[in-house]
């Protein structure tokens, strides 16, 4: 096999990414009326400090309301694409840290062997500060699937796998703060 | 079932740490806890795909966004995404931002005293060809002084965000120009262990790829994240 390629190494976003990629619009992905539960999702994003995160970036990867990813590597046959459904979405924290997506809830996608996992989003998390994106995701409180969820399962520390799930707040949004270290760290992904 | 093949692991040193003192920011907010090792499924093998409405003349020739030329050397940036495999990516969204030739950025939260340039905004977005390659025309930002030490400065640089085949391909990095001095003072450039891979986040400068009486060419490839050699197969 041919040598590879030295990869390009990751830098920071920096503190003016706005510039380039702030899209509020891509904070609903359910802007086009696709299929499926409405959900609200909002955080917070908190420093080692417990301070407030004014310039991260969340970027969503997600499965539609069937399960389905929109991309050419997802061959499952028996769930349908949504065309009202990227599944793609961009949020910046905003001068208290807070954030808010509007999206769909996922449905069950398969993992490795025959395991299914729980329904949950993928996100890519960047911020002044970070030299590279961070990776982690989001399940949902309400899901029994959690229990078998592969990644969930595998977490032994009962903190660092509940900061997974987002919390089903008394006005019906999930809750999903993102800490960056410290007390209530949350989990973050080597993938 | 057969499911495509993972990508490959990042190797040691290829990419800057999460904390690293250098840069101070990073002292309160890089994880403490190692990071969760977890093997690839289709949620990180898949990913977003922007195949229209993306590329134009506007988006891709930051000289042309207002009625005036902006100031500032004007340079052409071009080059290819492609994998650890040399594999072309085509279709794929880049993203650009970046200050003005005085390092001012057209944001509310920079307050260096230079000047804006009514004439630059300074982002731009291209969708890569066939071939995987994109092309911009801009000028050459201005480097900056920031508060990480005592009169530090930042060496001229473009932010890029690139996407590539899957989630875990994602890219946001920055790109130096050749021979810059301040390279080696700055701690973002330093922060990554491997040189040759530092190298990649430099252009190269070709004269083939000026354009005579107008603007000063660079060379930038960007390399994303390739396959694993084995697939994954259920048992």
């Amino acid at each position: 096999m041919a040598a590879k390629l030295v990869l390009t190494p990751g830098q920071t976003v920096g503190p003016f990414f706005a510039l380039g990629l702030d899209r509020p619009d891509w904070a609903d992905l359910t802007r086009n009326d696709p299929l499926g539960e409405r959900v609200t999702i909002e955080g917070r994003v908190l420093d080692g400090d417990g301070a407030p995160v004014p310039d991260a970036l969340i970027e969503l990867w997600q499965a539609n309301a069937a399960g389905r990813y929109d991309h050419i590597e997802d061959e499952q046959a028996d769930k349908k694409i949504d065309p009202n459904f990227r599944g793609y979405g961009r949020v910046a924290t905003e001068a208290q840290g807070r954030f808010r997506i509007i999206t769909i809830k996922p449905g069950p996608v398969p993992g490795r062997g025959n395991a299914l996992q729980a329904p949950h989003i993928n996100v890519a998390f960047f911020a002044r500060g970070l030299l590279r994106q961070l990776h982690t995701r989001i399940y949902f409180s309400d899901e029994k699937a959690n229990l078998t969820d592969p990644l969930l399962a595998g977490i032994e520390d009962e903190s660092a796998r509940q900061s997974l799930i987002a919390r089903r707040g008394e006005g019906g949004a999930y809750r999903f703060d993102f800490v960056l270290q410290g007390l209530g760290e949350t989990a973050f992904l080597d993938i | 079932m057969t499911q495509p093949p993972a990508y490959a692991r990042h190797r040691d040193g290829g990419q800057p740490p999460y904390l690293y003192p250098d840069y101070a920011s990073t002292v309160k907010r890089a994880p403490n806890r190692p990071l969760i090792r977890f093997e690839h499924t289709l949620s990180e093998i898949t990913g977003p795909s922007f195949t229209s409405g993306w590329a134009g003349p506007v988006a891709t020739d930051l000289t042309k966004q207002h009625q005036g030329e902006p100031l500032g050397e004007r340079i052409i940036v071009t080059g290819r995404i492609l994998d650890e495999d040399g594999r072309p990516i085509a279709d794929t969204l880049v993203e650009l931002w970046q200050c003005n030739a005085a390092g001012r950025y057209h944001h509310p939260v920079d307050q260096h005293d230079a000047p804006l340039d009514p004439n630059f905004t300074g982002a731009g977005q291209a969708v890569t060809d066939a071939d995987g390659r994109y092309r911009f025309v801009t000028i050459k930002p201005g480097a900056y002084p920031w508060r990480n030490s005592p009169n530090a400065w930042r060496p001229a640089h473009l932010h890029f965000g690139v996407f590539g085949g899957g989630f875990v391909t994602r890219l946001i990095t920055q790109m130096y120009f050749p021979g810059d001095p301040l390279l080696q003072y700055d701690p973002i450039y330093q922060s990554t262990a491997s040189a040759a891979a530092r190298e990649r986040l430099i252009a190269a400068y070709d004269p083939k790829l000026s354009e005579p009486e107008w603007a000063l060419g660079y060379e930038f490839d960007m390399v994303l994240r390739g396959r694993d050699a084995t697939p994954f197969e259920a048992p």
